[in-house]
């Protein structure tokens, strides 16, 4: 598939273009702070911005879902019988999505979709939306995407890449998805040798980032000994256990179901949930295995950093996109955690 | 695509108060559409969420076995909002179930081979699931010897005391009944916490035994050691796990241990690989 | 500013080595720029982790709840007067702290130099009152009185109020500062405007529990948010149950509050949740003639009663 070029004298025309079809998002500045929201007719994605302050995720997994409706009137025939709620699955397309927080929802799908369970809320919403990323020719300082198996112009989980060349957009298409939306923009000016200058520009982009999470020796630890080591407790001391750093992260996908009636009617609904909330884990009993602040933070970052990579070999459960390290009131970074919990194999390998 | 959150409706078909203090109770839910029974066929160790409307969902093991038709049976213990709500509806009220959920015991490999299972409290339910399946008439050729332990606090605390008493007269199954203490001057059966009984009547453990060990944390504590010093290696001690639960399908991250989620890759486990993860259930 | 940190290092040292307290709970150096983390240090080698400067907003007193053994503890003016209200309330024992107290100058609001300043942050340093801020576009230099934390600019009480060491004397206390000047903006609303106003304040919260779990006040081992026999609160976006979050926890917070601003140091969203916790200060202090955490020897005026205590709202 060809790569496009797009004025950006046609870039509105063409978004305009495109709201016939797909509901349009994109980030939008409000409040001081870009988040991606639903664009309105006309209105344009705020493409000035380095990464949005909450991730993208809640486009596909909105925070709170109702999943499944049910009346409680005896009078009525089907009453206590729960049914599916009626969803909008048109097309959508989100304009300025990141290749870090797009790998992210890759990573997120295998949660979702999986040989035996496929969850029909998520998948089908990701399934509706096409993705048009906006490589980062302007890192953050505190991204690190280079090292989490990503990049700034990394392809994965994208539908078009777009990379801004002050006067064009170089619009590279990567699936037929992607192609699909190209077209339905007008946008169809092929670009000539194209991808010489996408290649430098990424060349360019990545040699910018200058901060790096340690994961090689993570894969080759035993769990039991990155589980026992030491640092934990000096590393966990700061952290508030609020969900923060959950919450803000695109591959964290918790949730808690929840029932919510009122009067004769009643929802099922699903919330954002967040392993680091201390009643996470806690059963009816009380028992609670994760009831100290350690055994939470520790479960994060083993989850992210050793389970995620153990269960699916596909890397760490993160894209270096940042977020966390800048979010977190008491500043614990995931990359010192990360460089700590790396330094637990290298110890205890055999260096003869 | 389906949608795993949706639950079969059903119907209280029937319940029976277990225990003296009320505090356990056998529901019996039969499908209000036949299709949906066919589709939820189990097999004996998987649990299923049970929905209430408008209150919640709690993850119970299946009582029933997979060779009793019509109808689905569930033991529940009364402990917190779900569950009391639950102690309350009548016969006739209509609620859900989703599932089956979590992996079984695992059947295949228990052929031909002996099996010692060890029970106590209410975790008997998918134990009783096991025992029904396997004595059956059509299965129980493929087992040697088995063996059952099975212990309650009291003789008002056991479950299924009918059945417990008929298998305890069959000669195709050894089945010793204890209690951890009674007053009762017409008690028959053993008197003892459930490891001690299980050292002293458990038969010894070899390449072609297995266990199964199902009951409250303090009891498995203590029935380990027991199993060990019998000769059962840890790839041949099986335990079902159980840990707090919201969605059951593998997806809400809630009752993960290290890498594995209790709902979906268990809540059956052997002992040996409950050892490499961390234990946080 | 740099000799707190050396005398908070020095301090720490002498409580370790002789065996004063088994752990000193202060600030080591951020990973970025404005931050600073929590720490506890155990040994003497690790006294140099710990270090003082305007990014120290969290309050340190959050991390004393019910916590056993002898603590040393560096407390600005705002966290004084929290442990002074965590030993009335039972959260720890006076006897069990070496209460290390910095005379504070005040933190800087990170989103207030963010908001100033164009392009990322990447370095922020002080040198007494000036605050250099290095951006991807450039250099800025700020007054530190202009990018103070909102609490901090309105703070009458930066002296510890109860302290075992000091690390610096005693600096002037702030005179002409309105604290309520906010408050009374909100109070002269119309009710729909008010309305409106709260509504507007609290729509990008994301039920995160960073201010309540950044609060020293709450303590509660089980939130009435987490309660779940019976519910009292959805747990969802739902505006209505986001304002009952708000509102109830200002309430649990009126008369204990000492504005601190760790809430909204904490909130990833910006929100100036502050507003609501102080109008019941503002109230308490008009009603009970009571500002909480001054005075280790009176009880909370929410928690006596006295015989001329306002009864106007009975009717």
């Amino acid at each position: 598939m060809k790569v496009l070029k797009i004025e950006k004298s046609q870039w509105s025309q063409g978004l305009e273009k495109l709201q016939g079809t797909y509901r349009l998002f994109g980030p939008v500045k409000e409040k001081g702070s870009h988040n991606y929201q639903e664009l309105s007719d006309g209105q344009q994605p705020d493409l000035t911005f380095q990464n949005t302050r909450l991730s993208p995720k809640s486009l596909v997994f909105p925070q709170s879902e109702e999943m499944l409706n049910y009346s409680l009137n005896e009078g009525e025939a089907d009453h206590h019988i729960l049914k599916e709620t009626p969803k909008d699955y048109s097309p959508r397309a989100v304009i300025g999505i990141r290749p870090c927080d797009a790998k992210a929802l890759a990573l997120v799908k295998m949660n979702f979709d999986t040989d035996q369970y496929k969850d029909p809320y998520w998948l089908n919403l990701y399934n509706a939306t096409t993705l048009v990323g906006l490589a980062c020719s302007a890192p953050c300082s505190s991204c690190f995407c280079t090292t989490a198996g990503c990049g700034p112009f990394n392809e994965e989980g994208l539908d078009v890449l777009l990379v801004d060349r002050n006067d064009q957009y170089l619009a590279k298409p990567l699936t037929d998805k992607g192609s699909a939306l190209l077209v339905g923009a007008g946008w169809t000016d092929t670009a000539d040798d194209a991808q010489g200058g996408i290649d430098q520009a990424k060349t360019e982009a990545e040699a910018k980032i200058t901060a790096k999470i340690e994961t090689d020796n993570l894969r080759g630890t035993e769990t039991m000994d990155l589980y026992n080591a030491e640092f934990w407790e000096d590393a966990s001391f700061a952290c508030l256990n609020c969900g923060t750093c959950t919450f803000s992260c695109p591959t964290c996908w918790c949730f808690d179901i929840q029932d919510e009636v009122y009067g004769k009617k009643g929802i099922r609904m699903r919330n954002w949930d967040s392993c680091m909330f201390p009643i996470f884990t806690v059963h009816t009993t009380g028992h609670n295995p994760r009831d100290t602040k350690l055994s939470r933070v520790r479960q994060r970052f083993m989850h992210k950093l050793k389970y995620f990579v153990d269960k699916y070999e596909q890397g760490i459960m993160c894209v270096g996109c940042g977020r966390c390290v800048r979010q977190c009131p008491v500043n614990i970074d995931i990359r010192k955690i990360s460089a700590l919990m790396n330094s637990v194999g290298a110890n205890t390998k055999c260096t003869v | 695509m389906g949608n795993p959150y949706l639950p079969y409706p059903v119907r209280i078909d029937d319940i029976v108060v277990e225990s003296e203090d009320r505090s356990l109770k056998t529901f019996k839910f039969v499908f209000l559409n036949p299709d949906d029974e066919i589709k939820f066929a189990y097999k004996a160790g998987q649990f299923a969420e049970l929905s209430i409307a408008g209150v919640g969902e709690i993850p119970i093991g299946i009582a029933s076995s997979p060779v009793e038709k019509g109808f689905i049976k569930f033991t529940v213990n009364r402990a917190g909002k779900v569950t009391s709500h639950l102690h309350n509806m009548k016969v006739g009220d209509i609620m859900g179930v989703r599932g089956p959920l979590g992996n079984c015991y695992p059947w295949e490999m228990l052929e031909s081979k002996n099996v010692l299972i060890v029970g106590g409290g209410f975790a008997f339910t998918t134990l009783r699931s096991s025992i029904v399946y396997m004595l059956d008439p059509a299965n129980r050729s493929k087992f040697n010897n088995i063996t059952v332990v099975y212990g309650a606090r009291s003789p008002g605390m056991l479950l299924y005391k009918d059945e417990l008493v008929e298998w305890e007269k069959r000669d195709d199954i050894n089945m010793h009944i204890t209690v951890d203490g009674t007053d009762a001057p017409d008690w028959k059966y053993n008197v003892g916490f459930v490891p001690p009984i299980t050292e002293q009547k458990a038969p010894q453990g070899d390449a072609d035994s297995y266990a199964i060990v199902c009951g409250p944390p303090i009891m498995i504590k203590f029935t380990q050691p027991v199993l060990e010093k019998l000769g059962y290696d840890h790839d041949h001690i099986i335990l079902s796990l159980e840990n707090r639960m919201k969605c059951g399908i593998g997806m809400c991250g809630r009752c993960g241990i290290g890498r594995e989620l209790v709902c979906k890759d268990g809540p059956v486990f052997t002992l040996n690989q409950i050892n490499q993860t961390p234990r946080e259930y | 500013m740099s000799t707190y940190t050396e005398k908070i290092r020095e301090i720490a040292l002498r409580l370790l080595k002789e065996c004063k307290v088994e752990m000193v709970i202060g600030f080591r150096q951020g990973s970025v720029p404005m931050m600073s983390e929590p720490c506890v240090v155990r040994k003497h080698e690790e006294v140099d982790r710990l270090i003082w400067d305007s990014n120290c907003g969290i309050n340190l007193a959050n991390y004393l709840t019910n916590r056993k053994g002898k603590i040393g503890i560096v407390a600005k003016g705002c966290d004084s007067r929290n442990i002074v209200t965590h030993i009335k309330e039972s959260r720890i024992k006076r006897e069990q702290l070496v209460i290390i107290g910095v005379p504070c100058q005040g933190m800087i609001d990170k989103r207030k130099i963010a908001a100033s300043v164009e392009g990322e942050i990447l370095e922020v340093s002080e040198n007494g009152e000036q605050v250099t801020v290095k951006t991807a576009e450039g250099v800025h230099m700020f007054n530190k009185k202009e990018v103070l934390q909102q609490n901090c600019c309105v703070c009458i009480h930066r002296n510890p109020v109860i302290h075992d060491e000091m690390v610096a004397d005693p600096v002037t206390e702030q005179a002409d500062v309105a604290p309520y000047a906010d408050v009374a903006a909100i109070e002269a609303m119309s009710d729909t405007e008010r309305w409106r106003f709260f509504d507007d304040l609290l729509s990008p919260c994301i039920r995160c529990y960073a201010c309540r779990n950044a609060c020293p006040l709450c303590y509660c081992p089980t939130c009435f948010v987490d309660e779940s026999n019976p519910q009292w609160v959805g747990k969802s976006e739902d505006p209505i149950d986001v304002r009952t979050f708000h509102f109830l926890r200002a309430y649990h917070c009126a008369g204990r509050c000492t504005d601190c601003g760790a809430c909204e140091r904490a909130c990833p969203m910006g929100i100036n949740m502050r507003l609501l916790t102080k109008k019941l200060n503002k109230d308490c202090g008009a009603l009970f003639d009571w500002q909480a955490g001054m005075d280790p020897d009176s009880r909370p005026a929410l928690d006596v009663y006295k015989t001329n205590d306002p009864e106007d709202f009975i009717h």
